[in-house]
């Protein structure tokens, strides 16, 4: 980690592909187009078929994880899947306005997610349900968003979990000044000895959002001011309906050079390598040496939302492709190969998904409409009698149809 | 004015004929000395901006203020107003109390959707889990002899905006009570200062940091009258004093109102005034299309509709973008395009 040279991928010396010479365009195109192929400098610790790759940079960041942790992030991702797919069950039945599955990306999710501490902080775009989960938010506490109940009401200081933010990238900046304050207050770069605290913040996005302003700026604030944050961009091949290629000639990992932090890419459907790179980042951050980039390429399974059709703009092949890749089923591969799971497992384990998306299916089912009034609820924190009023004078416009024999 | 009563500790007093906690200021020292007080009470209290640290910022407002607080809390920042605010976003969230600088109001749109989108909707979406104790700065209006984007109005595209508040400061003791009061707000406030006035000594009034200020929200009237009723915000005060002052030496006395604030709006002092005038004319610089005066005149009629002896009229910029500076003298309100309402109203 002393010169820029060495960025790309930390102590592997100066061969990486981002302190190369100018990439070639096929190389360009190579790297960008939505592919199964994550390139040479991918950091992999569990290969799709399950094999153990060793890392001598970052097994030391997963040497903790033996068999029954390796067991707990299998649940973690299968858990998380099923809840994923039962929410979409559910947006099919009315039951939700809508759902942003995160299908294929369980193991960048949860790898990250464990990775943090309870002093972290993240700032997830709206796809974070799994790194929700593995913060501690209840599964349930997502749904309200998606019911169009609520917007978000889980509690975001103690779980280290900020409110989903719609608009692409803005949440890159807010995290950005949260990390910033960490620095201010002295949360950053205390030694060991000394038994201080250190933080870290982790901003979550996709590639599509690499294009946006907001993320630019984040990345240029971050750097200036040193901030302890960890850019995790989870490159899913498509924004919606566009390719990578759309946003960007280089490899996304690589622009982490341009302004001077390290830029790594680690696949994004291996749970042991996101747990690893993001714990060797979150680390930098702590110690002082932040922010890093991580581009976690991994695979939009499904559509962006309900309300999109991937059969419009991708091939039904290239799915086929990924999951050859999938996250989970290396695991469940690695596992039975090792030893560590056998099939009474691998059926409680499922069992206890259904029973979870059981749970939240009666929960959903069940949650009861916001009040009238709840329109006019919080707007600001302090009293507002112009608001006040406004509503009182709506309640009684309503009460008035009850008054009529009809009902509220 | 008179001399406020000495205060309790006035053991210190130098000079026996004003007490030392007052101080005769122009608008933009009165900022600096109430931004610095405000960073005295609360150390969460940092600045973002352009330019403000070792400059103290094009207009000087934070002058020597990074000097004594240290760059962790007078931060100069990236020349990026998404990033300002949306970084002020993030401190806010994790507890602190920012206060950003936008150099120009014209500059302020690269962070407009930080402003609307988290700034403005975080305490709701959080139903008040997340506070948003942050003040944006904003200096505006014309009158300088500016290139484009230094001297536009845009206080109504934020004071349409819910979740925000709005205010406007027109003299010297505002300029030093507001701008604490906004940062102590646990709500998110934009703070139009009056560029040209900044420096203004004929504008230099006593200021006496003993004193008690009056809320943020509310409204004052500033010139008691009798013929018709003129509000004004911002540098637009200055304009409808010089008027009523014209008005009189004529034998018309106007009432004149400072708004102070333009989210929310507190009008029951003109509704008040209005009932009592049965005249109305709202003056802003900004164009007067779905502006601030479009608000004041549409609720006035709501509210003083058979106190009305005119229709409420509005002196206010063109509908044009900001012209050529050589031509704001015609662009921007003024004493006599007031008066020249206040005729149409007292005759009609």
């Amino acid at each position: 980690m002393s010169s820029p040279e060495q960025w790309a991928h930390p102590d592997q010396g100066a061969e990486s592909a981002a302190t190369t010479v100018q990439p070639t365009p096929e190389q360009v195109i190579a790297g960008l187009r939505a592919t199964t192929e994550g390139g040479a400098d991918l950091i992999q610790l569990l290969t799709p078929e399950g094999e153990r790759v060793p890392s001598p940079i970052f097994d030391p960041y997963v040497a903790d994880v033996d068999i029954e942790s390796l067991r707990e992030l299998y649940r973690d991702m299968v858990i998380v899947r099923r809840a994923d797919r039962e929410a979409n069950a559910m947006q099919r039945q009315g039951q939700l306005g809508i759902w942003v599955p995160l299908l294929g990306q369980e193991a960048a999710q949860i790898g990250s997610g464990r990775a943090l501490l309870s002093n972290d902080m993240a700032f997830p775009s709206y796809r974070e349900h799994g790194v929700g989960y593995a913060r501690g938010v209840d599964f349930k506490e997502l749904l309200g968003i998606f019911r169009c109940s609520d917007q978000g009401q889980w509690d975001f200081a103690r779980h280290g979990f900020h409110p989903y933010t719609i608009v692409i990238g803005n949440q890159v900046l807010n995290a950005c000044g949260y990390a910033m304050g960490q620095k201010f207050e002295g949360k950053v770069g205390n030694p060991e000895s000394s038994g201080g605290e250190n933080e870290a913040t982790i901003c979550y996005f996709g590639d599509g959002a690499t294009s946006q302003g907001d993320v630019h700026e984040g990345f240029v604030w971050a750097a200036v001011y040193d901030a302890p944050l960890v850019f995790f961009c989870q490159n899913n091949q498509w924004a919606i309906s566009e390719p990578t290629e759309r946003q960007s000639r280089l490899p996304l990992y690589q622009r982490a050079r341009g302004y001077g932090f390290p830029g790594m890419r680690v696949d994004g459907n291996d749970v042991l390598g996101c747990l690893a790179v993001t714990r060797w980042a979150l680390d930098a951050c702590r110690n002082g040496n932040g922010p890093v980039l991580i581009e976690a390429f991994t695979y939009r399974m499904d559509a962006h939302t309900t309300t999109d059709d991937p059969t419009r703009y991708r091939l039904s092949d290239e799915l086929e492709a990924w999951k050859l890749k999938d996250p989970i089923e290396r695991v469940r591969v690695h596992l039975t190969r090792n030893g560590g799971a056998d099939a009474d497992f691998f059926a409680e384990v499922d069992k206890a998904a259904d029973d979870f998306a059981a749970e939240l299916r009666e929960f959903c089912f069940t949650m009861p409409d916001p009040p009238p009034e709840r329109i006019f609820s919080n707007v600001y924190a302090e009293p507002s009698p112009v608001l006040d009023a406004e509503r009182d004078e709506f309640l009684s416009y309503l009460d008035g149809f009850a008054t009529a024999g009809g009902e509220r | 004015m008179a001399a406020p009563a000495k205060s309790a500790n006035s053991a210190t007093v130098n000079h026996p004929e004003a007490p030392s906690s007052v101080q005769n200021l122009t608008i933009g020292k009165a900022l600096n000395l109430g931004l610095r007080k405000a960073m005295e009470d609360n150390d969460k209290v940092l600045i973002l901006g352009e330019d403000v640290g070792k400059l103290g910022g094009v207009f000087r407002i934070t002058d020597g203020l990074q000097k004594d607080f240290g760059e962790q809390r007078v931060l100069d920042t990236p020349l990026a107003e998404s990033g300002i605010i949306g970084t002020a976003v993030g401190l806010a969230v994790r507890g602190f109390r920012p206060v950003c600088e936008i150099q120009f109001e014209g500059f302020i749109f690269p962070g407009f959707d930080q402003i609307n989108s988290q700034l403005a909707k975080l305490h709701y979406r959080t139903q008040g889990k997340i506070k948003m104790p942050v003040v944006i700065r904003v200096p505006y209006g014309g009158g300088i002899g500016a290139v484009e984007h230094h001297s536009e109005s845009p206080e109504s595209l934020f004071a349409h905006l819910a979740g925000l508040k709005v205010v406007s400061c027109a003299n010297p003791v505002d300029a030093y009570w507001m701008i604490q009061q906004a940062i102590t707000s646990d709500d998110p406030i934009l703070f139009f200062e009056p560029k040209r006035l900044y420096h203004s000594g004929a504008l230099k009034a006593p200021v006496d940091t003993a004193a008690t200020p009056e809320p943020l929200h509310k409204s004052r009237v500033i010139r008691q009258g009798t013929a018709a009723t003129l509000v004004g915000y911002g540098p637009s005060v200055q304009v409808c004093l010089d008027a009523a002052t014209a008005a009189s030496s004529e034998g018309t006395e106007l009432e004149v109102i400072d708004l102070r604030s333009l989210s929310p709006l507190d009008l029951a002092p003109v509704f008040d005034s209005v009932r009592r005038t049965g005249r109305l004319i709202a003056v802003n610089e900004a164009p007067s299309e779905s502006s601030l005066t479009s608000e004041i005149v549409a609720r006035v009629q709501q509210e003083c509709f058979y106190s009305l002896e005119a229709p409420a009229m509005r002196v206010t910029g063109f509908d044009t973008p900001y012209p050529p500076a050589k031509l704001e003298e015609h662009y921007l309100p003024d004493l006599d395009r007031v008066l020249h309402a206040v005729d149409r109203a007292m005759n009609w």
